[in-house]
């Protein structure tokens, strides 16, 4: 199974996924890939391609190849539990609807 | 014979799905099924548009160490990382569809992979920054805006931060060009003979009219493309000409005006041949540009090569501790 960016093994450098805090108080959001040599490199490279801008307080990088995601082929039967549970909803409960502070 | 049937019925129903996503205009993603063509066209537009990019460094790079001013230095080398960052955006995007940049590399350099021709014309003044960012930055935020929504999420996902940062390229280059305008009377000159040179070529951007444009139906079908390379177009000119009048430029078309019927500008017939020879190789510096770009990966070499010892070095150094 290929992992979301991996691009074949003729790259001299390994492909990183980046993850970047926009302010404090916002969790680390998925902002693009890039290739570097090792960790270090990767975190300088990912400062300079996607935060040219201020658009970053802290960044993650991974490699892409070290993540592991749900089989594509299987979307349908792995996300269906939730199916048919509106009752997990608020808005499933209609009769308290006008009850305030409910 | 059996499995050659299961792949069949399993392929009918992978199109099937395909085919709800665009339908319900909605997004694909990178290890969804896709039609090969699909993918094919996504990897020549990406990585064509990501070439462009990089080698749109060079037209603006000629002119950092002549900069005027410390201001337009800065202005114009921080515009020329950005091109790079674009590049690599997109050349991203593009290997989430399963082709690696060392072959999207190899492609540019043999001439497999295209660019936007724009970048093979030359820019032997000043004010073709100006030009250039008012012009052709204009036409490709133009082309651009739309391709936000284009339905394979990577792309569209990497075109919405392009889009936010080129709106500065467009800005500087039209105030480079005010500010000539409000200049000597030899400055006007070099505006107004830049303008004539840039104009047709920006237009042309857009692509063949949509007659010659086989393609495009497919790419709209699949909602990669939103608006015909026509109808951009006539955006694009209806938004110049007021724009020129604040400058105070005249745009090198004696047959524009404005025809109230059609609420559109009308203008005058492209040199499409020229648009032809350029995209056959022979612009003004097509060479120069391949060449250029080739020497700067050759040159790099040893720096990629080094780091990656270095990486592995220490790699194995951590694994024996």
């Amino acid at each position: 199974m290929t992992t979301p960016g991996d691009s074949g093994a003729r790259e001299t450098w390994p492909l990183w996924e980046v993850f970047i805090r926009s302010s404090r108080g916002l969790s680390h959001v998925h902002a693009g890939s890039l290739h570097a040599p090792d960790e270090t490199m990767a975190v300088r490279n990912a400062r300079d391609l996607y935060t040219r801008r201020a658009e970053g307080v802290s960044i993650w990088v991974v490699r892409a190849s070290d993540i592991t995601t749900s089989d594509p082929d299987a979307k349908g039967e792995f996300f269906e539990s939730p199916q048919g549970k509106e009752f997990r909803h608020a808005s499933y409960y209609s009769e308290s609807e006008s009850v305030p502070h409910l | 014979m059996t499995t050659a049937k299961t792949t069949t019925a399993e392929t009918a129903v992978e199109q099937a799905e395909f085919d709800r996503l665009i339908e319900s205009d909605s997004r694909v993603e990178p290890r969804d099924w896709m039609p090969e063509a699909y993918r094919k066209t996504l990897i020549r537009q990406i990585s064509q548009h990501a070439h462009s990019e990089i080698i749109g460094m060079q037209p603006e790079g000629n002119w950092i160490t002549r900069a005027p001013s410390l201001k337009r230095k800065a202005i114009l080398m921080a515009k020329v990382q950005d091109e790079a960052g674009h590049g690599l955006y997109l050349y991203s995007a593009a290997q989430t569809l399963g082709i690696d940049r060392e072959t999207m590399f190899e492609q540019l350099i043999t001439g497999a992979a295209k660019y936007s021709s724009i970048f093979n014309y030359t820019t032997p003044t000043w004010a073709d920054m100006g030009s250039i960012g008012w012009l052709v930055d204009g036409a490709a935020i133009c082309n651009q805006v739309p391709l936000c929504r284009a339905s394979y999420g990577p792309y569209g996902r990497a075109m919405t931060r392009i889009c936010k940062e080129e709106s500065f390229h467009q800005r500087q280059g039209f105030e480079i060009l005010l500010e000539l305008m409000r200049g000597t009377p030899a400055q006007r000159a070099m505006a107004q003979e830049s303008v004539n040179r840039w104009y047709a070529p920006a237009l042309m951007m857009f692509g063949p009219p949509d007659d010659d444009s086989p393609n495009s139906k497919q790419s709209m079908a699949w909602n990669i493309k939103r608006f015909s390379n026509d109808d951009l177009r006539q955006r694009f000119i209806d938004m110049l000409v007021p724009q020129a009048e604040v400058l105070g430029v005249t745009l090198p078309d004696p047959e524009l005006k404005w025809n109230e019927a059609r609420g559109h500008y009308d203008f005058g017939p492209l040199n499409w041949d020229e648009f032809y020879e350029v995209l056959a190789g022979r612009g003004q510096a097509n060479a120069q540009r391949v060449a250029k770009r080739k020497k700067a990966h050759d040159d790099g070499a040893w720096v990629r090569e080094a780091a990656r010892a270095y990486a592995d070095a220490r790699m194995e150094e951590r694994l024996a501790s």
